[in-house]
């Protein structure tokens, strides 16, 4: 499996997401956001946590709209995997590759700590390493991660089973206590918890290598 | 020509920014603030000299880049 890691100014986690890719036995490759092509033969984009073009405007929408910001949305139009992750879940919806929006969190602080997070589906190749319920524990860093959308999205969403994971607790006040959900081809993913900070013991857990080695199980036999 | 864009919340999204300054108004003894809505306003310098090709230009804007449609609506002032 090849997978693309994106780089805009103020990405903070791309090298934490190319090790966890690493780590399930990927290929990474790197590509600076100014790039207008992803690199041949790429099977997943990962688009990383930070504060790419230091959250200006809305946090990712200049990202969403930066030259490899089309790249990506052309990559995800051809069936291909994005996962997003953080800043970019949040680009991920500013691109409308996923529906919704994250909005400032209802207690208006930062939240940074790790939580407890049910798997809502295990039906996608991030998620089909888990056991469907099962209770995973990942870290969350982020200001903005208060998941919104519409009762008709909202609905739309669960009778597709599209909700992939579900904060235990609430930390944010995002809508049904989502943390992360799936594209109608359960291709694009995107979540405010860090997976990719949770792949081995000594950082506190490794409840996320479980993505990763899915991924890399699914996109290898594909 | 000078365009001024705002934009805001949409009705019925919770702005909790907003709620936070009513907290804290009412703190400071403003007693009778019903609601706060935050907003932003984005001032722009433009080049047309068409008002309305400039307004239709500043709309296009708005859809795809200055507001997020789903949460947020704008309106153009063109001066």
């Amino acid at each position: 499996m090849k997978a693309a890691v994106i780089t805009f100014p103020g990405s903070n986690c791309d090298r934490d997401l190319s090790v966890a890719f690493a780590q399930a036995g990927a290929e990474v490759v790197k590509v600076w956001h100014k790039e207008t092509e992803i690199p041949a033969g790429v099977d997943i984009i990962g688009v990383p946590g930070g504060f790419s073009y230091g959250d200006y405007l809305r946090c990712g929408a200049i990202a969403s709209r930066s030259p490899i910001g089309q790249a990506v949305a052309d990559f995800a139009a051809r069936g291909g995997y994005v996962i997003g992750i953080c800043n970019g879940f949040q680009v991920l919806t500013e691109m409308q590759l996923l529906p919704g929006a994250l909005m400032r969190n209802a207690g208006l602080k930062f939240v940074s700590k790790p939580l407890a997070l049910r798997v809502a589906t295990t039906e996608s190749a991030f998620t089909s390493g888990y056991e469907p319920g099962q209770e995973i524990v990942i870290p969350v860093a982020h200001h903005d991660g208060n998941y919104q959308i519409d009762a008709e999205g909202l609905a739309r969403l669960e009778g597709e089973d599209r909700v992939a994971f579900r904060y235990v607790e609430n930390p944010n006040g995002s809508v049904d206590d989502i943390a992360g959900v799936l594209s109608e081809n359960r291709r694009v993913l995107g979540m405010m918890p860090h997976p990719e900070r949770a792949i081995e013991n000594a950082q506190g857990g490794a409840d996320g290598a479980a993505l990763f080695r899915a991924l890399t199980q699914v996109l290898e036999t594909a | 020509m000078k365009a001024r864009v705002h934009v805001m919340l949409k009705d019925g999204v919770l702005d909790p920014q907003g709620e936070a300054v009513r907290h804290a108004l009412g703190h400071m003894g403003f007693g009778g603030v019903e609601a706060v809505r935050q907003g932003k306003v984005i001032e722009l310098d433009l080049s047309a000299t068409d008002k309305a090709a400039a307004e239709a230009e500043v709309k296009q804007m708005c859809e795809k880049l200055l507001a997020n449609t789903v949460i947020e609506k704008y309106t153009i002032e063109i001066a």
